[in-house]
Parts: structure tokens; sequence; C-alpha cells
């Protein structure tokens, strides 16, 4: 009996051990590659072009890895948790694409040494903690050029969130692109103090459209601005996502930006344990950056003028804060032949010329 | 400013105000009666992501509306048993449907973020919307507007010049003379609470289905606090509520516009402006304390026990 017991214990182990490690192996096969995102997905906006760029990740790798993403968690200590749980489940790479993950992120890193980490919009890295941003502000002067030859009025409205430099740069990149192609313009800035509050966004828009406004831009997160536009028939240039649906006279164009290359990039050297720490800051050229289609009512002459910028940045031959470029005081604050270095534009905290009003301190 | 801009304010400022005329009155009645929830954000969102799911499956206002005003009641409902049935504490329990709504609207919104609706026409009414100025500040409004004017007429009505409206004020002053009366305390608080959570609820779906119109997690943001300020600085009377309610839009309207036109002030400082100004406002036309004392309901926030008497 005793032996018989054995042997039925014996089989049991070695049933448990076989059933284990074709578990182990399947899980290890593939690369499980975690996301958190701040906000639900939707149909536009900023975690909607994370998820797109995880979509198209899954597309270009799918048979080599698995993603998994976590929306709407809040920057935190909810964050700090969620991401050590995906590390815990065997994420070995994950992004965090929201600025308030940088220390929950940092901190699990620390945890994690053998995984890896990207956190977007941050300025922190560690060894194993990456980051990565988009150049929004070529996206921007993009679309100024657009707006200034759109425009009847000569007044740009902007809605914008809170003054820190990542905003003001693409204020300023706008209004530059809108003086290339037409030098009377005037930018009107709103300030709504913060990201996401449709009630405010439209608030803002009508006071615009009402002070002469007929190009609205926004750098917030909802459809409030382009919805206004329609309604009030002027133009509308989205940001993050293409919101053509939402105003399909108003909507210009948008000012987006797309995740796909660099997440498959990156995913592609964790495979290929090549990954190093890196701060990437990619635009046009690294296809990060791109325009939304544009809306039939743009001639074709300012269509192909966008074309032949957006080459010119792409080639290096042209940057949007290429001098001289003047600060409201009409001070040259970059010289002819010149263009801003990457510290400078990082820390901007001025208005160029064309902007009206001044920057809330 | 030129004139031009200066009405555009004030038409801008009754839409904007209307939120809060919706849940500030709805809140009033409530305290009225008595009792104080600080639920109303909570009753908001809810109310705004029902009214939402409405408009979006079936188009039609009039189911939106209703959808709004049941959810906000249901959830005034929640209240009301904790606090009429159970005896809870009134400020425990408001503060937990706030926390509760706000939870519960994020989940019911998840399929709904940023999807766009149409918006609500404006009615212009033949004649009157002609009329220069008044025609555009009074009579080129959606019908959400138009109702809350009636409404604050009708609940100014019944408040002060009805027989069921005295005793709903006297319900708030003395429940223990009114119980020794016969009426039912406790039903009519339970009415007065479902009617204010049906307001809030209103309140919302004027936002989410009128005013923006899309749904957005946390959108209401904090105007129900703003309402539920109102009707204090307000010292529980529906024309002064009325107009904190526009004065708070009309200075939140007029913010933007001086930061349009360039005008060297913090936009911190101006997005705090309407809150400082409508409390100055209110504060000083309602400073007499003698109307305070006669028009605050004596008993508002005390748990009343109909058994113990």
């Amino acid at each position: 009996m005793a032996s018989m017991k054995k042997k039925v214990l014996s089989v049991f182990i070695l049933l448990v051990c076989v059933a284990g490690f074709s578990l182990s192996a399947s899980a290890e096969d593939k690369l499980k590659v975690g996301f958190v995102y701040i906000s639900p997905i939707g149909d536009a906006g900023w975690t909607y072009q994370h998820d797109l760029g995880r979509l198209e990740l899954e597309k270009n790798l799918g048979d080599k890895i698995v993603t998994k993403y976590i929306e709407s968690v809040p920057e935190g200590p909810e964050a700090e948790r969620v991401i050590r749980d995906l590390a815990q489940s065997g994420h070995d790479l994950i992004f965090t694409t929201s600025f308030g993950y940088m220390n929950p992120t940092l901190k699990v890193a620390k945890m994690f040494p053998k995984k890896h980490f990207e956190h977007s919009t941050g300025y922190k890295t560690a060894k194993n903690v990456g980051t990565y941003m988009c150049r929004f502000y070529e996206g921007r002067y993009l679309t100024g050029i657009v707006a200034g030859k759109m425009t009847k009025s000569n007044t740009l409205g902007y809605v914008a969130a809170f003054p820190i430099p990542e905003v003001i740069r693409g204020i300023n990149a706008f209004t530059l692109g809108a003086k290339s192609v037409n030098p009377d313009i005037q930018v009107k800035v709103i300030w709504v103090n913060s990201w996401f509050d449709p009630g405010k966004e439209r608030e803002a828009s009508e006071a615009l459209i009402t002070q002469g406004a007929d190009v609205i831009t926004h750098h917030t997160d909802s459809t409030a601005p382009t919805l206004t536009a329609e309604e009030k028939g002027v133009y509308a240039i989205a940001y993050h996502s293409d919101m053509s649906k939402y105003g399909p006279k108003a909507h210009l164009t948008a000012a987006t930006h797309t995740y796909g290359e660099f997440y498959t990039k990156t995913t592609q050297a964790v495979l290929d344990n090549t990954w190093k720490s890196d701060s990437v800051w990619s635009g046009i050229k690294e296809g990060s950056i791109k325009l939304a289609p544009m809306n039939a009512a743009i001639p074709a002459e300012v269509v192909a003028l966008v074309e032949k910028t957006t080459k010119d940045i792409a080639a290096g031959s042209f940057h949007p804060f290429q001098g001289p470029v003047k600060d409201q005081s009409g001070k040259v604050v970059v010289e002819a032949g010149k263009s801003l270095s990457d510290e400078d534009l990082l820390g901007m905290n001025y208005y160029v010329e064309g902007v009206l009003g001044n920057i809330p301190k | 400013m030129d004139f031009e801009i200066f009405i555009h304010i004030l038409i801008a400022a009754i839409a904007a105000g209307t939120p809060f005329v919706y849940a500030a009155l709805g809140e009033l009645i409530t305290e009225k009666s008595g009792v104080l929830n600080l639920g109303v954000e909570g009753m908001m969102l809810v109310g705004a992501i029902s009214g939402f799911i409405a408009m979006a499956k079936t188009g039609s206002l009039l189911v939106a509306v209703l959808c709004g005003m049941a959810a906000g009641a249901l959830m005034a409902g929640i209240f009301a048993v904790l606090t009429l049935t159970l005896m809870a504490n009134q400020v425990a329990s408001g503060l937990a449907l706030t926390i509760f709504g706000v939870g519960l609207s994020a989940f019911l919104g998840l399929d709904y973020t940023s999807i766009a609706l149409g918006g609500v026409a404006d009615i212009n009414i033949p004649f009157l919307s002609t009329l220069p100025v008044v025609g555009q500040l009074f009579f080129s409004h959606d019908i959400l507007i138009y109702s809350s004017g009636v409404l604050f007429v009708a609940i100014s009505w019944f408040l002060y010049k009805s027989k069921a409206g005295l005793l709903l004020r006297g319900i708030g002053e003395a429940p223990k003379s009114a119980h020794a009366l016969g009426y039912n305390v406790i039903k009519i608080r339970y009415i007065a609470v479902l009617v204010g959570g049906a307001m809030a609820g209103l309140g919302g779906v004027y936002l989410s289905v009128a005013y923006t119109p899309m749904w957005v997690e946390g959108m209401v943001a904090g105007r129900g606090w703003v309402s539920l300020a109102l009707v204090v600085f307000a010292s529980w009377r529906p024309a002064r509520v009325m107009l904190g309610a526009y004065l708070f839009g009309a200075i939140t309207i007029a913010q933007f516009h001086v930061q349009g036109f360039g005008i060297d002030i913090p936009a911190q400082l101006l997005s705090m402006l309407p809150y400082v100004a409508t409390i100055v406002v209110l504060v000083v036309i309602s400073r007499d304390r003698n109307t305070i004392r006669l028009n605050s309901p004596a008993s508002l926030g005390i748990t009343y026990h109909p058994d113990n008497q």
C-alpha cells in the first residue's frame, strides 16, 4: 500500500512539475508589455493616441509579445500600485504615459532592476528608466501656417491649459508658423487653468470667437473647442487626435502625435537585449508628429507649403524656432542664422511677437 | 470693451449660470425642509451621464431630461433613506453621496467618453427675439434655459404664496410643531429631498446635453459645490440664488474676455474672481442678521426623530 501511495504521489509531483514548466514556458515565450494610461481611451485625445501606438506595436510584433493596458490610473500612490502589479505579473517592459507617473515609475523601477521602464514627458531617468516625448511644437508650427492662411480677421484664438514651457512653446510655434505666411496676425490666448474641462474650454472658445478670432486652436484635451467652432461657423485646429468628426466643416487639421514606431523600436530593443536608458525627444523626422488629413477648404498651395515645410523640418534644413525670432518687446531672442537649442526650448518662458497679453506668473 | 461684447457676455452668462439655477433652487427646496444634502455634485454627475446616455440612445430631449431627473431623484432617494429613515448623519451621508456619484457616473459613462451630441437648438420667439438687445438677451435661448426661468417663478410662488410652501418652510423651522399639528414630517422631507435631487439631475443634464454638449468624467467640475454655497450666501431666498447664479456665470465669461483682450491680470487671479465676487456680493446684500435668521431654516441639518417626542 505504502509503495502504491508513493507511486501516486511521485506521478502527481511529476505532473505538477510538467504543468508548471509548460505554463512558465508559454509565458516566457512572449514578452509582456504593460501600458499605464491616465484616462479612459475614448475616441480622441492623449490616451487615445498612446493606445493607437500600442495597437500598432501589437500589429508589428504580435507574434513575439503580448500587451496589457490599465486605463484611468490617477497620478499618485494608486499609480505606484498599478505599475508594481504590472512588474510583479511578469511585464518586462512598462510604458507609463503621464507626467505625474514620474516618481512612482522611478520608485517601482528601483524595486525591479531587471525590468525596463519608459516614462512619457518626464525629465528623470534611471538605469532601467528611459523617457520619451514628442516635439509637439513642430506640428504646432505647421498648423500655424494653415491658420495664418485661412484667417480673414487676422485674429487667431488659442485656448490654453497651464502656463508651463510645454504649452508656451506650442503657442509660440503656432504664432511663428502663422506669422511666416501672414505678418499681420495676432494670437489671443485664454488660459482655462485645467487640462480637461469642456465647460470652460467652450466658454473660452466662445469668448475668443466673439472677440474676432476666426480660427480656434487649443492646448487642452477635450473636443469642446472644435464643437464650438463648428457651431459658430469658424475654423478649428485640433490637438492630439483627428477631431474632424466633431466639426466636419470647422476642423482644418490637427497636430497629432503618434507612438507606434517608438513603441515598436523600443520593444524590439528589449527583445534583442540592446535596450538602454535614454531620453528620446522625437518629432516629424522620426514619424512621431503628424498632421491630421487637411480639410478640403484649404487651398492646394497651402497644403503644398505645409508639405514642403514638413519635409524641411524632417531633413533638418528648417527649424520652427529659426532666427531671427523676436519676443513681444521686439527684442531678438534668436539671432538670424541660429536656432534654439533643446535646452532653451524646454525652458521657454516668454511669448514671441504676435501673441497678445502676458504669460500669467 | 464695446457694447456688442458686453451683450455677448450677458447672453453667455445666462447659459453659464443655468446649471447653478437648477441645482441651487433644488437644494434650496431640500434645505427649506430642514435637510442639508451635500451630495449635489454627485447627483448632478449621475444626472448628467443618465441624461447623456438617454439623449445618445433616443435623441429625444424630453427622454433625456426625464432620465436625468429620475437619476438625480434616485440618488437623492438613497440619501433620504439613510438620513430620514435610518437617521444617519446628514453631513456625512451627503459627502458619501458625492463620492459615490463621482464614481458611479464615471463607471456608467465609460463607453460614452468623448462622444459628441448635436446640442439643443435655440428657440426664437416670433417678434420678441427680433427686439434689439432684449431679444438677444432673453428670447433666443434653448428650451432648458427658458424652463429654468419658469421653474424659478414657480418655486418662488410655491414657497411664499402657497399653503404647501408654508408647510414646507414650517417643517424646516419647527418639525416638532408640524408633527404636533398632525403633519408627516418624514414624508414631506422625503418629497423635498427627491425634488432637490431631480433638479440637481436636471442641472447635470443641461451641462452634458445642452451646454458642452458632451460627457467627460467629472465634468460637473465643482459646480455642485458652488450651488450649495450659493444657497447659503443667498440666505435661502430664490431671487438671490438666481442673481448669484447669473453673477457667477457673468464673471466666469467676463474673465475669459479680459484675458482675450490681453489685459495684464494674472489668469489664476481671474479664475478665482467668480467665486470671490459672488460671495462678496451675496454676503453684502444678505448681511442683515435678521434676514438671515428669518430665512435660514432653524432645523437645518438636524436629524428629526418623530418617535422620541
